[in-house]
């Protein structure tokens, strides 16, 4: 009977895993789905430890105490804007755990060579890419694609390295040909990362999720243990779609993220707008305009969180919406921002309500209806150029039809064109007008002329 | 357990793995990853299995560090998660 506990109680950690991913299916279920997460957690910790195969437990839950210290701290000190790094840090962490899980296996003298050397190279993979993809991200190693000479082939060469270490340590299981291959495997992670630019950073951090998750099934083969064989597979699923929506949305293949570098595909067409003259506004006019408006679609991107100009657009919101009566929503393309997710992270933490916030698919069809469309920090996810031009770098990408809109204000800088290096025509259309400026303070000025009268 | 037994979980894990993520609303993308970061941390168990050894060795040990590698991202995604969600707020009648 009291063998039965153990696997009784992976059962049903396994389905409380289940549920906690299934509760964020909306945002009234989220947080108890969470809750349910955390108690399945505990319930795996302290079956495990009570079960026979553990005589020993109190370093580990001392090691639990300092690591669960650290987590929580890191969790409410992490301000919303850096949630990119933070997570590829975390995943970065459990990969290295797969890593230690590996070797301490393999050296206790486990046998199951196959499932262990899974669990190393995916696991080390996880954590290499993760500490690229946090430097990078955190801005300790500039974000831009780094490339040099030969880099391709150079990493062609190392996975046939780590792929022939695999199959000589299954033929010859030797400890140092194992540590080898860790070693190859962690290089390799760094090089794979390093000439991916920032803006892919969405789609890397997907895929080293999906790795973290893979290479717990792979501990998860080699100690029989079914638990950890559901939950790898779940975070696995979990990051491959992920990568693949992201991919999706930002036109890209798999293949081109890893093996080209986005920077460099600028093309002729961001020298052919010399002649056009785009029309300018103050923010007064923007103000007026909008507090006339009776429906305003506010689409937000990456530049607005790098001006944390996020509060002050929802009081823009607000205003618009208590003072002149104007519906207010906004529009989130699938690749705003750093991961995936996190423009909706960003606007529900400056107080903006979910239920004004919308996916590209579900308001695409709005615009046509609305008056303004306010475009802040945000280029090439609004290019009708995705639409209508086949030979355009970004033809076939989903973008947010704003032109629909009877006027659409572009908070920009400048003209210059955004990360795919295409020129965004909407600049010169006739129902466009340029608000040039600082993301933040541009909105201020909107928001105390909203509020004069 | 037997290995095909094995493959069997696997593949249907992967299944549903596959029909609940695609239900996750995309407005909860960034918990999604913060949660499945911190339900990967469950390798810790494998963790509490390698140091549990009685006598002190380096397997040991390296399964102690596991413990706490795991800890940190279990702890920190679910306290991550929390702290998001709770962010996301209908809207107040004021």
């Amino acid at each position: 009977m009291l063998s039965d506990l153990l696997p009784a109680s992976y059962a049903l950690s396994s389905a409380m895993f289940i549920l906690a991913i299934r509760g964020l299916a909306s945002p009234h279920t989220a947080r108890s789905g969470n809750l349910i997460g955390i108690l399945g957690m505990i319930l795996a910790v302290l079956a495990t430890v009570w079960s026979p195969l553990v005589s020993e437990y109190l370093c580990s839950f001392a090691a639990i105490a300092a690591g669960g210290i650290i987590g929580v701290y890191i969790a409410f000190k992490v301000k919303m804007t850096s949630l990119p790094q933070m997570i590829a840090a975390f995943n970065g962490l459990g990969g290295l755990a797969a890593v230690f899980i590996a070797l301490a296996e393999i050296l206790a003298g486990s046998t199951a060579y196959l499932d262990v050397s899974a669990g190393v190279v995916i696991g080390a993979l996880a954590f290499s890419g993760s500490m690229i993809a946090f430097a990078k991200l955190q801005g300790l190693v500039p974000s831009a694609a780094l490339a040099f000479r030969f880099q391709q082939q150079l990493n062609l060469l190392l996975a046939l390295a780590v792929a022939g270490l695999c199959i000589a340590f299954l033929l010859s299981p030797q400890t140092n040909i194992f540590l080898w291959l860790g070693s190859l495997a962690i290089l390799l992670g760094f090089l794979l990362v390093l000439p991916i630019g920032g803006a892919d950073m969405p789609i890397v951090i997907s895929i080293l999720n999906a790795c973290s998750g893979w290479a717990a099934v792979g501990i998860g083969f080699s100690l029989n243990n079914v638990l950890l064989i559901i939950t790898g597979s779940i975070v696995g699923a979990s990051g491959a779609i992920l990568s693949y929506i992201m991919i999706k949305a930002m036109n890209r293949s798999l293949a081109g993220v890893l093996f080209s570098n986005f920077g460099s595909r600028k093309t002729a067409a961001a020298a052919a707008g010399e002649n056009k003259t785009a029309r300018a506004g103050s923010p007064q006019d923007a103000a007026y305009i909008m507090e006339n408006a009776n429906k305003i679609i506010i689409v937000p991107g990456y530049g607005m969180a790098v001006a944390q100009a996020q509060h002050v657009l929802r009081e823009m919101a607000r205003d618009l919406r208590t003072l002149y009566d104007v519906e207010v929503k906004f529009a989130i393309h699938p690749v705003a921002g750093r991961m995936p997710g996190h423009m909706n992270v960003l606007l529900a933490e400056a107080g903006v309500p979910y239920e004004d916030v919308f996916a590209l698919e579900d308001i695409n069809r709005e615009f046509a209806s609305a008056d303004v469309a306010y475009v802040i920090g945000a280029n090439d996810i609004t290019n009708p150029l995705a639409k209508n031009d086949a030979s355009s770098p970004i033809f076939g990408m989903p973008v947010l039809d704003v032109e629909k809109a009877k006027t659409v204000f572009f908070v920009k800088r400048s003209l210059g064109s955004g990360y795919a290096g295409v020129e965004n025509p909407l600049f010169f259309a006739e129902n466009t007008i340029m608000l040039y400026g600082d993301a933040k303070q541009v909105t201020e000025e909107i928001v105390s002329a909203l509020e004069k009268k | 357990m037997d290995f095909w037994m094995l493959i069997t979980v696997f593949m249907l894990a992967c299944f549903i793995g596959y029909f609940v993520v695609w239900g996750v609303t995309p407005a909860l993308h960034s918990p999604l990853m913060s949660v499945s970061n911190a339900i990967s941390g469950v390798i810790i168990v494998g963790a509490l299995i390698t140091a549990a050894s009685p006598e002190t060795n380096v397997s040991k040990i390296l399964g102690l560090i596991a413990v706490f590698l795991a800890s940190i991202n279990i702890f920190g995604g679910f306290a991550v998660s929390q702290r998001m969600l709770s962010m996301f707020r209908k809207k107040d009648k004021k």
